[in-house]
């Protein structure tokens, strides 16, 4: 018993002293959180000794934490707002990696394609029935993420230009997974999700006649795009940039790529 | 004092401090909750939360009067849909059912009771919301109070079904025999004569349930829609309001807390003060009925 008593604690302060001496505490978007545990993963192999921690919250508790340094790095998955910059003016926003949003219908909506303007219209509620952009008359079902969501506002911001808001009769679903169920399994209905979480069970649209791929995203083609960011409150510690330039560097953007995003430098 | 003695009182004080415990959990929680929501009652006001109509954290519009709607609709409508079925069953299991048929009854009722919510949500979100689809009305979309209610109904049935079983059970037999001695049958002795006497104990039971169905979460945001929107009848008759989209009280605190901060985040404890105080209000008569039936049920 007595020998057991001495291991717990030789783990125990064995695991402090790898915290205290490379520790790295991530908090923000859980869009990026994924990501970021894979680049973690990849960046703990070739730095022994280096722990990466990562929390999840939404991307306006990466900019808080990022901001009043309750975290080494915060995430966010749209652009930080005016607002925010003022509340923590020496934020310092690296864009690691980019997302497409794609607008996704379910399986009874013959519609292929919509112009942005269009999409706006349908979110806002001024387009409430498919015949008006070239469908079946039937009304449209919005389908949108919550109040706070980092998709739904960089949504917001790329499609509504925060000029207009998301109709109050949309249905709304906590996570990305949630929306594309929803989407696949209510008939003449439409939502909006990274394309990460495609799959063959609704289709997406394309906006303006382009259609919604990573290629055309790259490109620059396709419209709704939005940066994932990483924020440190001014210069980061050298650990921290360490992990930062591994991202930036070919290794770290093919992992990128391999997990669906949009590079945002050369690849391996 | 003896050494029993000791043991006596050392005991007596370890269970007042269980007894205690209870009461400051309560208590703390309440006060946190009620600290955190401070600053959304001071900057919003109490008046301007709970009767405004728009909820829009981005655009600093907290009301939660749709959301107030929402919870009391969908709990109407479970409690008319759940009720007639529970209260049968009360009857059923208490006065008519053959023994090895109760044997089979009563449990399944139980394991109704210990089914996860979430489990009723899939099942809702499955079964209920494409049948409910299946109604030709304009705005119809499956989701909605309809669906809720529907869940919500199943969910409260084993509370309500074996409340008021022990309620009609506790009618003395004489009041049966008495009202079969006067030329009853069996269903005007149960109308006229047991019902009756069980009548504060089923109203226990409802308020039970009740309280069962504010507070459901889970379940609610899988199958309601969850919109920010004041349910309507949507241009039809006014029983087409079930088939409106809703969001519950407890739904708008679940799906909006993770992301939440500052203003936005107290204005969802604000949303937990007014479920608190709802659900202490259902409960104080809960209780306010059961005493008044304990003491109809001695004299």
């Amino acid at each position: 018993m007595n020998s057991s008593v001495m291991y717990a604690a030789a783990v125990i302060l064995s695991t402090c002293g790898a915290v205290s001496a490379e520790g790295i505490t991530v908090a923000g978007s859980t869009t990026v959180q994924p990501l970021a545990e894979k680049l973690a993963l990849a960046y703990e192999t070739v730095a022994p000794g280096v722990t990466v921690e990562i929390s999840g919250g939404g991307s306006s508790v990466g900019v808080t934490s990022a901001g009043n340094g309750s975290a080494d790095i915060g995430t966010c998955s749209r652009e930080v707002t005016q607002a925010e910059f003022e509340r923590f003016p020496d934020l310092e926003a690296l864009c690691i990696a980019r997302d497409g949003i794609a607008i996704i219908v379910g399986p009874d909506v013959p519609v292929t394609n919509l112009s942005k303007s269009q999409v706006r219209d349908i979110f806002a509620g001024d387009i409430t029935d498919w015949s008006e952009v070239g469908g079946p008359s039937e009304p449209i079902l919005l389908v949108s993420r919550e109040e706070g969501s980092g998709t739904r506002a960089a949504f917001e911001n790329i499609v509504l230009a925060d000029a207009a808001l998301i109709s109050g009769a949309a249905v709304l679903q906590p996570s990305n997974g949630a929306i594309v169920t929803t989407v696949a399994t209510t008939p003449y209905s439409i939502g909006y999700v990274s394309f990460g979480y495609l799959d063959g069970s609704v289709t997406a649209l394309s906006i303006n006649g382009v259609a919604a791929t990573v290629e055309n995203a790259l490109a620059a083609r396709y419209p709704i795009v939005r940066p994932l960011l990483m924020l440190t409150d001014g210069e980061p510690s050298p650990a921290v940039r360490g992990w930062l330039d591994f991202i930036m560097s070919p290794a770290g953007q093919s992992i990128v790529e391999s997990e669906g995003y949009l590079s945002v430098g050369p690849v391996e | 004092m003896t050494r029993k003695g000791a043991v006596e009182s050392a005991m007596r004080t370890v269970l007042l401090c269980a007894g205690l415990a209870s009461l400051l959990i309560v208590a703390m929680t309440g006060i946190f909750i009620l600290r955190e929501a401070m600053p959304a009652f001071r900057e919003v006001g109490v008046w301007r939360l709970l009767s405004g109509s728009e909820w829009r954290p981005g655009q600093e519009l907290y009301g939660l009067l749709p959301m107030i709607a929402g919870s009391g609709l969908v709990t109407l409508g479970a409690v008319c849909l759940g009720l007639p079925i529970a209260l049968g069953c009360g009857i059923f299991l208490a006065e008519t059912a053959p023994g090895w048929i109760r044997g089979v009854v009563k449990p399944s009722i139980e394991l109704l009771a210990g089914i996860p919510s979430v489990v009723y949500g899939l099942f809702g979100l499955v079964v209920l919301v494409p049948a409910v689809r299946g109604f030709d009305y304009p705005g119809n979309a499956g989701f909605g109070l309809l669906s809720a209610s529907i869940v919500l109904a199943v969910m409260i049935l084993p509370t309500i079904a074996s409340v008021s079983e022990v309620a009609i059970r506790s009618v003395p037999d004489e009041y049966r025999k008495g009202a079969l001695a006067l030329g009853s049958t069996r269903w005007e002795m149960i109308r006229t004569v047991v019902l009756p006497a069980a009548r504060s104990g089923i109203l226990s039971a409802v308020v039970l349930g009740l309280g069962r169905a504010v507070g459901e979460t889970i379940a609610m945001i899988m199958v309601i829609g969850n919109s920010v929107m004041m349910p309507s009848a949507m241009g039809g008759p006014l029983p087409g309001i079930f088939l409106s989209r809703a969001r519950t009280l407890t739904g708008n605190i679940a799906v909006e807390m993770s992301y939440a901060t500052g203003l936005h985040s107290s204005a969802l404890f604000a949303t937990g003060v007014v479920l608190f105080v709802l659900i202490m209000l259902v409960n104080s008569a809960a209780r306010a009925l059961m005493a008044r039936n304990a003491g109809g049920g001695r004299g």
